[in-house]
């Protein structure tokens, strides 16, 4: 699978001769073994969902939150190493901040995510720091241009603007899917809009999990856009109900609709 | 507690201004008028030209108006030195931040930056600033910065030692919506008349004009100012 690092990978100031840094790979390892999130830019808005696994019966459901707003105009989804998500969370609202303290005005997509990627990268130039293990979507609005962006930020601190993206376990299946929609075509007209965004990336979500394992989950899921008053807020949990409803629907008539399909063949 | 300490035995009037008595032996004023007017489309600013040192006239034709970035633009009050380093700090401040961005800041930013100098610096800086310029957000859009270092979006704004003789001249003329002619025209009338009377303020109106298509510097000579104290 992975090279071996024999002896390259200890540290992340280090260099391997085939110029990897063992230790950001490793990072983004992290990532991959955690819960699917997803970003959506879509026409009217930038939807967030993240499918957060619930590993003990215990757990008071709607706790533990993967999605945060760092300002009124932005939010960010983590998934990955939870605890560095939270560090990443509190820069990106000291960022916000401080660039309204000193400019007086809300910060622009762009910069929000240079300056966050900035963060995460110094942290794999540093021989006594770690890199984080998270992957972070943000979803922001500009109020000035009325643009909204959809970002993610990666453990090695690339940054990079969106129309839709995955990061976590399902990241390839459900890129798959996301190619599939009306995302970034010529025609802006018919490109998906937020209401119809929503269920589509409950649809994924639930598609991830088909094949039985049935291991209990939640569903956490925020948009930002001209109906939530270009806010980032979570969606509203009726709307969520309804999604989820409507995607296990759809999952349903599909498949069998594909063994439909399979009988016929077999003649 | 002894109050009496606290209470002056007599009050003589020292014949310098408010302005003159808080420079430093030396230091050049910048006693001026100033004035901006948003108009449909951009901004008109406008200032005299006289720089002093107590009476000594330093400057006759000084250039109060600066530019800050492509479409934004500043009048200056107050100490000449305080009011250059200001600029000079706003405009890198301003350049960088477009870099940043990949985009013009809006007027609204350079106002807020300028503000945060003059208020966290207020002890030790003598600034009244107005800025003003054009931006694809808020069009033509003025800020009133003044000692203290409030900053105060407003429909027209005046400053400067001059700018107390013409507060009912302007309140009378001004108007929403006036259009580009009509703006340059009232802030060259204002300023003739508050230089006609403030001993601070003379020499050449200097006037820009700022648009979506760029700046018209222009100045009136001083032997033709449009008005003169009534009656002379």
């Amino acid at each position: 699978m992975a090279s071996s690092g024999s002896g390259y990978d200890l540290s992340s100031s280090t260099f391997s001769p085939d110029g990897r840094i063992f230790q950001v790979e490793y990072a983004s390892k992290a990532v991959e073994n955690a819960g699917t999130a997803l970003g959506l830019k879509c026409s009217n808005g930038v939807v967030l969902c993240v499918e957060k696994p619930l590993l003990n019966k215990m757990l008071l459901t709607n706790s533990s939150r993967r999605i945060h707003s760092i300002d009124k105009h932005s939010g960010v989804a983590i998934t990955g190493f939870v605890s560095d998500g939270r560090q990443i969370v509190n820069r990106a609202r000291e960022e916000c901040s401080n660039y309204e303290e000193t400019y007086g005005t809300k910060i622009p997509t762009k910069v929000l995510g240079d300056r966050l990627a900035s963060y995460v990268h110094y942290f794999t130039l540093h021989g006594s720091l770690r890199p984080f293990g998270t992957a972070a979507l943000i979803a922001s609005y500009d109020p000035e241009t009325k643009d909204h962006a959809l970002q993610m930020i990666e453990p090695s601190g690339v940054s990079y603007q969106y129309y839709a993206c995955a990061a976590g376990k399902g990241r390839q299946p459900a890129r798959t899917e996301l190619e599939k929609l009306n995302i970034n075509k010529p025609d802006k007209a018919e490109n998906i809009n937020v209401r119809e965004g929503v269920k589509q990336l409950a649809r994924i979500i639930h598609l991830l999990h088909e094949d039985g394992k049935d291991k209990p989950f939640e569903l956490e899921m925020s948009w930002l856009c001209e109906e939530s008053g270009w806010e980032h807020k979570g969606v509203p949990r009726d709307f969520i109900k309804e999604a989820v409803d409507w995607a296990k629907k759809d999952i349903l008539e599909t498949e069998e609709y594909e063994s439909d399909e399979d009988e016929e063949m077999e003649d | 507690m002894n109050y009496q300490s606290y209470a002056p035995s007599t009050y003589e009037h020292d014949g310098k201004s408010a302005e003159t008595r808080n420079l430093k032996p030396g230091e050049l004023s910048t006693g001026t008028t100033i004035m901006a007017i948003p108009f449909e489309g951009g901004v008109v600013l406008g200032a005299d030209s006289r720089v002093s040192t107590g009476t000594y006239v330093a400057n006759r034709v000084s250039d109060k108006v600066a530019q800050l970035h492509d479409s934004i633009w500043c009048c200056r009050s107050g100490s000449a030195a305080d009011t250059q380093a200001l600029t000079d700090y706003v405009r890198h401040y301003l350049s960088q931040l477009a870099v940043e961005t990949g985009r013009a800041p809006t007027v609204k930013v350079a106002a807020h930056l300028m503000r945060k100098l003059c208020y966290e610096n207020k002890d030790n800086l003598m600034a009244g600033v107005i800025v003003g310029g054009w931006d694809p957000v808020e069009k033509g859009s003025v800020y009133n910065i003044p000692l203290g270092g409030s900053c105060i979006k407003m429909p027209f704004a005046i400053g400067g030692s001059g700018s107390t003789y013409i507060y009912g001249l302007v309140d009378s003329e001004f108007k929403e919506a006036l259009s580009k002619d009509e703006a340059l025209s009232l802030v060259k009338k204002s300023i003739s008349h508050a230089m006609a009377r403030d001993g601070s303020s003379g020499g050449i109106i200097r006037t820009v004009v700022v648009t979506e298509s760029g700046n018209e510097r222009e100045y009136v000579p001083g032997d033709q100012l449009p008005y003169g104290p009534a009656g002379w």
